[in-house]
């Protein structure tokens, strides 16, 4: 294994026969596969994700009012009936903490599809032309980056925590900060692919900036990228929980992780189980992504796991 | 090396200038520092009317800022709404916040570079797996989660052990307090010493990663190599050849990932109840406080320009073959 994993596409897919392409790359993201299946952390990650997910997708789509379902049990600790307790008005925590996590998700998916997005386009530009226009958008990056993004973050949801159903705004003006960290990195992928052969190749044929950056140079950037969209949905969990945590996040009737741990925290020595679920299911949430982006990196760049001496 | 440090501050000194125009605009759009007055069904609307005239909230924006900058020129940052002076203000709370970042970023590195190391140094045994799943557990837990289960988990237990406060959950210190510094000491101890733990276990774990993987990197590197060939003592290698270039690299991580500290020190301190720089800033977001929001933001941006310059000062310095010159 000399070449990177992922440069496949390197050889046009319209110069060779169709079949012998695919195979060549089924065989280069076959041994991904196995790499990633064979890391036990990774794998570890994926199935506590993966079961988190299911299970609060098909509970909260079975039962999609449980989670704000008022009884008469309050602030009972954990019980056959209701496992995680119930918090003072009576609502199933069980119920909460699924919905939780799928609002969790929601809101982090949308921030790391922006920051890819973005963040793709701006190194893209960036390290693709290099120059006045390499120099303008890093200087617009560096200036994002001066002012803490909680800072910044936090003024930002103030203005939207008004809102109702606020979800949404969150995600945007989260993404609207994320994407810098993958614009920094893809224009440094770029400077590099775009003194490569196969690029100079492209143009020599005629292709156009546009085909060059889009149809060769991003698949051949498409590692780290994945491996940063995986630790910047981690982030966004992050930053969304610390927003509820501090009352400018997700709003209630809404129901997100963070939003649970900041209505549990005051009860947490009495009614430990309003503040310990919560916060658990929070750190497993995050800690699985990150096994997973960690092993995505391992899996797509062996050449940084092997260690001599 | 002079040429470029002057450069750099003048770059700096540019990016806090737009910064603080973004950030002005941003802030006095996004609200109305006299709602709270307008909510109160009995003040005057001539009231309201002088409030606004006072704050300058009729002139136009380009305006307002020019104020604002005038006098952050003449060494203050103006007034907050309840027309007390913010450049006093942050001065107090800058020294509460200060007393916890700088303990926290000693304590920070120190942890982080014997945990990155130890375990590069035993890579792949159970010392290295054991650190590495309570490092990503450190990375993945918010700065307030930790903060919120060394109070509830920690402080209480023991305080309620003991039938009195040994460590404080709220405020920066006994409000009570007398005496000189010595005599506070105690006292300053039992209030810092969670938050700064919180901190510490909420910075450390990407340095530790990252220093892992630098040594790692140094220890396959050939001279490496050729220093054991050559029968140089393992001690003096991992001190002379292999400490010396991986601790270079970090230097930078840490001076970059200052923003991100000063975020968590926010988080902290609202955790914690302190009175400081955090406090500060969210009791001035939540209150439209223009002049407040500035302040903390030029403040913040100054200090992790000049971090990042410090950062590449010492990278220069640290390793020879790094030279600044024309770029």
């Amino acid at each position: 294994m000399t070449n990177p994993p992922i440069e496949v596409p390197e050889t046009s897919a319209n110069i060779v026969s169709a079949d012998g392409m695919d195979f060549e790359a089924r065989g280069q993201w076959a041994m991904v596969l196995r790499r990633f299946l064979h890391n036990g952390q990774a794998m570890t990650g994926l199935v506590g994700f993966t079961v988190m997910l299911l299970v609060s997708g098909v509970y909260t789509a079975l039962y999609p009012n449980q989670f704000s379902q008022l009884s008469t049990s309050y602030n009972q600790g954990p019980s056959a009936a209701h496992i995680f307790g119930t918090n003072g008005i009576g609502i199933d925590m069980l119920a909460q903490i699924l919905k939780g996590i799928l609002q969790d998700l929601q809101v982090a998916v949308l921030v790391a599809a922006m920051s890819v997005v973005i963040g793709t386009l701006v190194g893209a530009f960036a390290g693709y032309y290099g120059g006045k226009i390499d120099n303008l958008l890093m200087r617009f990056v560096d200036l994002v980056l001066v002012i803490p993004v909680l800072v910044v973050l936090i003024m930002l949801a103030h203005i939207v925590a008004q809102q109702a159903d606020n979800w949404f705004y969150l995600a945007i003006i989260i993404g609207a900060l994320s994407w810098t960290y993958i614009a920094r990195l893809v224009r440094a992928e770029f400077l590099s692919l775009r003194e490569r052969d196969f690029v100079e190749a492209s143009r020599a044929l005629g292709a156009s900036d546009w085909r060059i950056i889009s149809r060769h140079m991003i698949p051949n950037a498409i590692g780290p990228i994945i491996v940063n969209a995986t630790i910047t949905v981690a982030g966004a969990i992050v930053l969304e929980a610390t927003l509820s945590y501090l009352g400018l996040g997700i709003q209630p009737p809404a129901v997100s992780l963070g939003l649970l741990i900041e209505q549990g925290q005051s009860a947490a020595t009495t009614e430990y189980w309003l503040f310990v679920y919560p916060a658990a299911f929070l750190l497993a949430l995050i800690v699985s992504v990150f096994f997973i982006g960690d092993g995505l990196r391992a899996a797509l760049d062996p050449r940084k796991n092997r260690v001599r001496s | 090396m002079a040429s470029y440090i002057l450069r750099r501050l003048f770059i700096g000194v540019g990016v806090l200038l737009i910064s603080s125009v973004l950030v002005f605009v941003l802030v006095a759009a996004s609200g109305d520092p006299l709602a709270l007055l307008r909510q109160n069904p009995l003040t005057p609307p001539a009231t309201i009317h002088a409030r606004a005239v006072q704050l300058h909230l009729f002139d136009p924006l380009w305006q307002r800022y020019w104020i604002w900058f005038s006098h952050v020129l003449r060494g203050d940052f103006g007034l907050n709404v309840n027309n007390i002076s913010v450049g006093h203000q942050l001065h107090l709370k800058a020294i509460v916040t200060a007393r916890m970042v700088i303990l926290s970023v000693v304590l920070a590195i120190v942890l982080a570079i014997s945990v990155g190391v130890i375990a590069a140094l035993r890579h792949d045994t159970i010392v290295d797996r054991t650190t590495s799943v309570v490092n990503f557990i450190f990375l993945s837990v918010p700065v307030f989660v930790i903060g919120l289960v060394l109070k509830t988990f920690v402080a209480v237990p023991i305080d309620q052990h003991f039938h009195r406060v040994v460590l404080a959950t709220a405020g920066e210190q006994n409000p009570l307090a007398t005496g000189n510094f010595f005599q506070r000491f105690p006292d300053y101890l039992s209030h810092s010493l969670l938050p700064t733990m919180t901190l510490v276990l909420a910075t450390y774990s990407s340095w530790a990663i990252y220093q892992r993987s630098t040594v790692l990197d140094v220890m396959d590197s050939d001279y490496v190599r050729l220093a054991r060939a050559k029968g140089i003592s393992p001690r003096r290698v991992l001190l002379r050849h292999i400490l010396r270039n991986a601790l270079i690299p970090v230097t930078t991580i840490i001076a970059l990932d200052f923003a991100g500290l000063l975020g968590g020190a926010v988080i902290t301190e609202t955790v914690y109840g302190w009175n400081g720089l955090g406090r500060f800033f969210l009791d001035g977001v939540n209150g439209q406080d223009t002049n407040v929001v500035l302040a903390y933001l030029l403040l913040t941006a100054t200090i992790v320009i000049l971090f990042n310059l410090v950062a590449d000062i010492l990278y220069g310095v640290l390793d020879p073959r790094i030279r600044y010159g024309k770029s």
